[in-house]
C-alpha cells in the first residue's frame, strides 16, 4: 500500500454506500476522542462503545463501497487514503467535540436521523444494505436512548447546564439540513428501491427531536437557513484535523499492519 | 451410498461440534453455539465452511472468534477450515439457548429479558439481580464493559451487575 490517495470511480451506488461509511467513521472517531476524558467512567465506557458500533458499521458500508466499486480498493484504503476533499460525510458529524452538551446535541440529532434511517432501509432492494441496516437499526436505538437522556438531563439540569445545551443546539442546527438532502444519483437510487427518500423521515425526526427537547425544556430555533457540502467534499476545516491524526499512521508507515 | 452418506453426516457433526466448543472470549461461559453466534457448517470434500453472524456491528470479539474456530477445526483434524460472516438474518438475543441463559444468570450476568423492548425511549424493563433475584434493580448505564451489555444495580443486595442487552 503507497501513501498517496486513492482514486475511486464513485458511481451511483459506490457514493451512497462511502457516504453512509464516511458518517458512521467520521462520528465514530469524533466520540472515541471522548475515551479517557469523559465526565465519568460509564460515560468514557458508553462513549467508546457507540464509537465501536459506528465504526463496525462503517466497515461493513466500506467492504460493501469497495465491492460494488470492484477495483482494488479495500475497507482500509477508502477509510486511510483518502483526502478532505473526497470525504462525504454530513458536515454535522465532523464538528469538534467541543463541550459535553456539544457532542450530546450532535449525537442526538443523528442518532434520531439514524434510527429512522436504517429502519426503513431494512426494505431496501439491495441485500447487502438491508443486511447492514437490520443490524444497524438495532444499535442507533440505543443510542438514541443515551443522547435523549442525556439532551433532558442536561437541558432540565443547572441553569448552567441549560445554557450550554441550547447554545450546543443553535450552533448544530444548521448542520442537519443535509441528511434530508438528495441528488441526482440518489434520486435514481431511491427510484430503483436501493435508497429511501431521507425526506419522508423529516415529519418523525422532528417529532422525535420535539418530545425530547420539550420535556428538557430547551427549544429548537426558528432558523430554517441551513449549511450544506459535505456530500460533496466541501468540508468545515475540522475535518482535515481529524484526518491527519486518524490517517498518520498509514501515510508514514505505508501498509502498515497491527 | 447409505455408508457415504452417514460417514459424511459424522463428519459434518465432528465439524461443528468443533466449531461450537469455542466460547465467547469476553463471557468464557457461553459457546457460541449457546450465543446463536454460529449459524452453519458445511463440508465440501476436505474443506470446512463456518458461518458466524456477529452480534454487535464493531464487536471486537468477533476476529477472536473466527480465529478460534479455525484453530478448533483444525486440532479436530480438519484441513482449509474458512470462516465466513454472515449478516443476514441479523443477530438477535432470541437466538441464545436457554442453557446459555441459565449459564449466564450462574456467571453473575442477567440474561436478555424477551419483553423489554428497545423502543421504549425511556426504559421500564425490569431486571431481576442475578444475584439475589430481587426486581428492586435500577439501571446505572445503558453501555457497560461490552458491547452487548448494560450496568445495573440491585437495590436489594446492593450489588451491581451485568445486563446482557436484548438485540
Amino acid at each position: 500500500m503507497s501513501c498517496a490517495n486513492i482514486q475511486v470511480s464513485e458511481t451511483p451506488l459506490v457514493l451512497y454506500a462511502l457516504r453512509r461509511a464516511d458518517d458512521a467513521l467520521i462520528l465514530g472517531h469524533r466520540l472515541s476522542e471522548w475515551c479517557g476524558h469523559a465526565p465519568i467512567l460509564e460515560e468514557d465506557m458508553a462513549l467508546s462503545n457507540i464509537a465501536l458500533d459506528l465504526i463496525g458499521q462503517a466497515r461493513e458500508l466500506y467492504g460493501y463501497a469497495a465491492k460494488s466499486e470492484g477495483r482494488d480498493n479495500d475497507e482500509d484504503k477508502l477509510a486511510y487514503l483518502r483526502d478532505v476533499r473526497q470525504y462525504r460525510n454530513l458536515l454535522l458529524v465532523e464538528q469538534p467535540n467541543g463541550d459535553f452538551a456539544h457532542t450530546m446535541v450532535r449525537q442526538f440529532f443523528y442518532s434520531a436521523f439514524a434510527d429512522l434511517y436504517w429502519r426503513q432501509m431494512m426494505s431496501s432492494r439491495d441485500a447487502t444494505l438491508a443486511a447492514i441496516a437490520a443490524k444497524s437499526e438495532k444499535e442507533s436505538a440505543y443510542h438514541l436512548r443515551h443522547a435523549s437522556e442525556w439532551i433532558i438531563r442536561l437541558g432540565d439540569g443547572t441553569d448552567e447546564s441549560h445554557r450550554r445545551a441550547q447554545a450546543a443546539i443553535d450552533h448544530l442546527w444548521a448542520f442537519t439540513g443535509e441528511m434530508f438532502a438528495v441528488d441526482d444519483g440518489e434520486r435514481a437510487l431511491i427510484h430503483a428501491g436501493v435508497a429511501i427518500d431521507p425526506g419522508i423521515l423529516r415529519g418523525r425526526w422532528l417529532r422525535t427531536l420535539s418530545d425530547v427537547i420539550d420535556e428538557a425544556t430547551l427549544s429548537l430555533p426558528q432558523n430554517d437557513w441551513m449549511q450544506q457540502g459535505g456530500r460533496a467534499g466541501r468540508h468545515s476545516e475540522h475535518l482535515g484535523h481529524l484526518l491527519s491524526e486518524l490517517q498518520s499512521m498509514q501515510r508514514t508507515f505505508p501498509g502498515l499492519t497491527w | 451410498m447409505v455408508t457415504v452418506l452417514d460417514a459424511n453426516a459424522e463428519l459434518r457433526q465432528r465439524a461443528w461440534d468443533a466449531a461450537a466448543s469455542v466460547v465467547d472470549p469476553e463471557i468464557p461461559v457461553l459457546t457460541i453455539a449457546d450465543l446463536g453466534v454460529l449459524r452453519d457448517v458445511v463440508l465440501d470434500g476436505d474443506r470446512v465452511d463456518v458461518a458466524i453472524t456477529p452480534t454487535y456491528s464493531g464487536c471486537p470479539a468477533m476476529n477472536l472468534i473466527a480465529l478460534e474456530i479455525e484453530l478448533a477445526l483444525e486440532r479436530a483434524g480438519f484441513r482449509h477450515p474458512k470462516v465466513r460472516t454472515v449478516l443476514s438474518p441479523a443477530w438477535t438475543t432470541d437466538w441464545m439457548s436457554e442453557d446459555g441463559r441459565s449459564k449466564l444468570r450462574a456467571y453473575g450476568i442477567a440474561p436478555p429479558q424477551a419483553s423489554g423492548s428497545r423502543r421504549a425511549l425511556f426504559g421500564e424493563q425490569t431486571v431481576a439481580c442475578p444475584q439475589c433475584g430481587s426486581d428492586k434493580t435500577e439501571l446505572l448505564s445503558e453501555f457497560g464493559s461490552t458491547s452487548c451489555k448494560g450496568l445495573w444495580r440491585c437495590k436489594t443486595c446492593r450489588e451491581p451487575f451485568d445486563y446482557f442487552k436484548c438485540h
